[in-house]
Parts: C-alpha cells; sequence; structure tokens
C-alpha cells in the first residue's frame, strides 16, 4: 500500500532526534487521533540549519515528518513555508488516500516551529500571522 | 524459503492438507450437483450430510439442525435478521454486546433502522458481559439475545452458559457468534442452552468462504437466502460441496487430541505474555489474563503507534493485527478497546497476536527478541515517550 519511498523514510527516517537549544519548536497533532509530530528547528541568518524531528504515529506519519526535515534543511525560512503538504506526499511518490493527512500534519509541523521561532526572537513571518493549527484534522482534510 | 512467522490465526489460518485433500476431488472429477439424480450427483448428496453430521457431532446436535452457509457473517446476518423478522409481531427489541463482530453489530444497527431496538450491553475492564446488565436489560418485548462466544480482538471468553440459562429462563432465543470458539473450546449446544450459533471454516484449517448455522430443532427463522430448496428449504443456492467436505474435516480434526493441542497453545500464549511483560515496558495485556482464548495476546505498548509496529513487524516477516485506527482506514481505534476503558492512544498502541498449534516456543522467543527492538526504535521517535522520560 505505500510507495518504496514511503517505506524507505519510515524504516530510515532521517532527522530524528531533538535539539536541546533549538530555536523553534512544533508540535502538532493529538495522541487520540493516533499521530503527534513534533519538530525542532536551529535557525541562522534566516537559514534553517539543522532540523530534528519525533513522531509518534503510523508508517506515514513518521515518513512524511522524515521528508519534511528533507525538504526543509538547509532552506531559508521563506523556502520553509512553501513547502505544502502536497509537496511532502508527491515527494514520498504519494501517500494512500486515507493517510493524506499525515502529510498535512507535516506541513503544519514546519509551520508551527517557525511560529514558535517567529515568537521567541520576535521576528514577524509573513504568512504566519494568522495560522491556525487544527488538531483534529482527520475530520477536515479533504483528499486531493 | 525465508523464515515466515504467522501469528494472526484469529484472521484466517492455511487449510490443512488432509482437508485440501478431502476438498480437490469435488472440484474436478466429483463435480455433480448434489439436487441431481443420477449418481455423480447424487453421490455428492451423501458427502454433504457426512459433513453434516461431523458438525453436529462437535456442537452435540442433531445433523438437522445444521445449515450450511458462505461463512462467518452470513450465519450471523441469518441467524439476526432471521430471528428479528420472523418474532416482529411478539416484539422488537434485541440485546447484545459493545464488542461483537461487525457482522453482527452491523446487522442490529441495519435493524433498528427497520424500527427494532437494539440494547448494547457494556462489559467490564476485560471484556466479560455483565450478567446483572443483561437481566436487567430484557423487557416485554425482547425477542433475541446475541453475545459472542470470545472476542475476536481480545479473545475474552464470555460466560455462555449462564446467559444461556437467562435466556431460556425468559423465553428468549440466544444466539451465539462462535467464530473465534469452534476448535479452541469444547461446546455442546443444549449444555449451554444454545438456539442458535455461527461458525467460519477457515479460523480452524478449514477453506474460506464457507460456515454453518445451528439451527435449534423447534427454532423458527425466516431465510436470508430465497431461491432453491437446498439446505431443507431455508438457504438456497448449489450448495459448496468442496468446501462443505472441507468444513466437515476441518472441524473434525479441530477437536482430535484437543486437550493435548490446547495445553500446548496455551503454553505458548502465557510464554509470550509473560516474556512481553518481562522485557517490555509501559505494556498492558488486553482482555481476561485466564479467561481467554488459548491463542489469544492482546498487549498495547505506550507511545507508539500500532501501524509503524505491524509494519515493522512485516519487515522481519512476522504477522500480526492491531486495532488501531490507522490499520483499519477509520478514525477510532478497535470498539472493542474502547469498549474495556482503554483511552484513544493506548489502543492505538494495541497488538494482536494469535497463535495455533503450528507456532513453535522458538518462533515466541524469536517474536518478544524482535518486538523489543521495534518497541525501543519507535518509542525513540515518540515524543511521547520523550515526556515520560523527562517527568522520571
Amino acid at each position: 500500500m505505500y510507495s518504496e519511498k514511503v517505506m524507505d523514510h519510515f524504516m530510515n527516517p532521517r532527522n530524528v532526534g531533538e535539539i536541546p537549544d533549538a530555536d523553534g519548536i512544533g508540535e502538532v497533532g493529538n495522541a487520540k487521533c493516533g499521530d503527534i509530530m513534533k519538530m525542532y528547528l536551529k535557525i541562522n541568518d534566516g537559514i534553517i540549519e539543522d532540523v530534528k524531528f519525533k513522531t509518534f504515529g503510523c508508517g506515514s506519519a513518521i515518513a512524511s515528518s522524515s521528508m519534511a526535515t528533507e525538504l526543509i534543511k538547509g532552506k531559508t525560512i521563506d523556502e520553509a513555508l512553501q513547502v505544502t503538504n502536497k509537496a511532502v506526499a508527491e515527494a514520498l511518490d504519494g501517500l494512500p488516500p486515507v493517510k493524506m493527512h499525515c502529510s498535512v500534519l507535516a506541513e503544519q509541523a514546519i509551520k508551527s516551529a517557525l511560529l514558535d521561532y517567529s515568537k521567541r526572537h520576535n521576528v514577524k513571518i509573513e504568512g504566519l500571522e494568522d495560522i491556525e493549527f487544527d488538531d483534529d484534522h482527520h475530520h477536515h482534510v479533504e483528499e486531493e | 524459503m525465508e523464515r515466515y512467522i504467522y501469528m494472526d490465526n484469529a484472521a484466517t489460518t492455511p487449510v490443512k492438507k488432509e482437508v485440501l485433500e478431502e476438498m480437490l476431488p469435488f472440484f474436478t472429477e466429483k463435480y455433480g450437483n448434489p439436487s441431481s439424480v443420477y449418481k455423480l450427483g447424487s453421490a455428492n448428496r451423501v458427502e454433504v450430510e457426512k459433513a453434516r453430521e461431523k458438525v453436529a457431532l462437535a456442537l452435540g446436535a442433531d445433523k438437522s439442525e445444521i445449515y450450511f452457509t458462505a461463512g462467518g457473517s452470513e450465519s450471523d446476518n441469518w441467524a439476526i435478521k432471521g430471528a428479528a423478522y420472523k418474532y416482529r409481531d411478539k416484539g422488537n427489541h434485541i440485546i447484545t454486546t459493545k464488542i461483537e463482530h461487525h457482522a453482527v453489530l452491523n446487522t442490529c444497527k441495519y435493524l433498528e433502522k427497520q424500527g427494532f431496538e437494539v440494547t448494547y450491553l457494556d462489559v467490564d475492564e476485560d471484556g466479560i458481559v455483565k450478567l446483572d446488565d443483561l437481566k436487567r436489560a430484557i423487557r416485554d418485548n425482547t425477542i433475541l439475545i446475541s453475545v459472542m462466544f470470545a472476542n475476536n480482538e481480545i479473545g475474552t471468553i464470555q460466560p455462555i452458559k449462564e446467559i444461556g440459562e437467562i435466556a431460556k429462563e425468559h423465553n428468549i432465543l440466544f444466539h451465539t457468534d462462535a467464530v473465534q470458539a469452534i476448535g479452541s473450546i469444547k461446546i455442546d449446544v443444549n449444555e449451554l442452552n444454545i438456539d442458535l450459533l455461527s461458525l467460519s471454516a477457515h479460523k480452524f484449517f478449514g477453506p474460506k468462504g464457507v460456515g454453518a448455522l445451528y439451527i435449534r430443532k423447534g427454532v423458527r427463522i425466516d431465510n436470508l437466502i430465497s431461491g432453491g430448496g437446498q439446505e431443507r428449504n431455508k438457504r438456497a443456492g448449489t450448495e459448496n460441496v468442496a468446501g462443505i467436505v472441507g468444513l466437515g474435516k476441518a472441524i473434525e480434526l479441530a477437536y482430535e487430541n484437543f486437550e493435548e493441542k490446547n495445553k500446548y497453545i496455551i503454553s505458548l500464549r502465557d510464554r509470550l505474555i509473560e516474556k512481553i511483560e518481562k522485557n517490555i515496558k509501559y505494556v498492558r495485556l488486553n482482555g481476561h489474563r485466564t479467561q481467554r482464548l488459548p491463542g489469544n495476546v492482546n498487549v498495547s505498548f505506550e507511545f507508539i503507534e500500532g501501524e509503524s509496529l505491524l509494519l515493522m513487524l512485516d519487515l522481519n516477516n512476522i504477522a500480526a493485527s492491531s486495532g488501531s485506527a490507522c490499520t483499519s482506514g477509520s478514525l477510532d481505534p478497535s470498539h472493542v478497546l474502547l469498549a474495556i476503558g482503554l483511552s484513544h492512544e493506548i489502543a492505538h498502541g494495541s497488538l494482536r497476536l494469535s497463535l495455533s498449534e503450528l507456532n513453535t516456543e522458538e518462533e515466541v522467543d524469536y517474536v518478544v527478541e524482535k518486538l523489543v527492538e521495534i518497541v525501543d526504535r519507535l518509542r525513540q521517535m515518540s515524543p511521547l515517550y520523550e515526556k515520560i522520560k523527562e517527568e522520571k
């Protein structure tokens, strides 16, 4: 049911762990729904120098987190903000329709961590002002 | 061939060689329709009746009380819808439990839409029906009680004898879905006051797509499948002769050396439970510790999710199942695990390993070894585990 890429990122997830002195930490999802993603960012001069994640969830949740970290590592904040759930899913060669919410969670984890960074460092990031994180994602996400 | 460990025997089992051998001729040279007059057909009638006798013997029933179906789901549908429609004039209330298989639950939900009223009984933390609740739920218009013999997910065995007595006392029909129990528990329908019993061949080394419904003599239920006069006018359709022969052989074998086999499977089960509890922290056993099916192990590992666990086990060639929502495509984890009071997060981390006589001690040890690695690996990735470590 999963692509080879999903299985690869599930079996050999990139950037698992924590960053003790992270500049921004985001956590999305909830245990009730069966998936939580936590993302740590180290940011220097507007560049994401390092990123780590921890995820409680199914195979595609772990793979989506791993892929999301790969997509934003070394990128600017603006570039990271452009990473959509579709981009995560496409980079994984697709996700089964019932698992698309995992990629949504990955996109939200990035944004949540950036929002935390902007608050901690008093940096205004355009596009994050009115963002809402939807913990009840299962019930709203439309499959594309 | 690469090593493969199958511990999902509650999902299905392989067809035993002896069973297959008896089935094979009926696909080719013995292809006659049992309803035909000529020898090629009528000889198969004899074989179908022999199989019926074997099923009856296993249940302590008379062969005239056994009706072949296409499996457990059909038997459940037939028993419940058939009884409901037959006794509609007498009443419209049905009692069942919250932990039934979907074949029973969704049949009851369907009947609710048709104007029937259904009480879904709670179970205790081990998954056992509370008899006082059952007694209290009985009304003047109750026409059927349907309680599964043993649960497919957590293995809990219900107090069927007591339930049968209560049903009899109140003159209410008693149906039990015994799909998981056949071959694992000795059943005597008379001793247990069972009026209707569903079974399915593929759970005890028989073929898929064939089952039976026991209907006590004198109990009338409406037909589910209309058509020809097969199964004494109660279940139409040309008999699945090969399947029926396979079912007969499989149920006969299931109760051969029964005590010995059960003792062995229970020893494997208890070894598996003991080793998991000893080697892995933050784990809970779901279901009753002793009043459970010989081959059923169901545990929840905290801080991890069942589907990732199953995927990793699969990569190690170990087949198992989980009550996590992610394995079912639905939003919620297993209704059974929620009914015994588990929180959503604990239910998401559940794992069912179901054993059979074909498993070995060595396999049990290997699976535990792999589980220790996999659970640890997933926990190292889990933000929930991180929190627990911080709190310690």
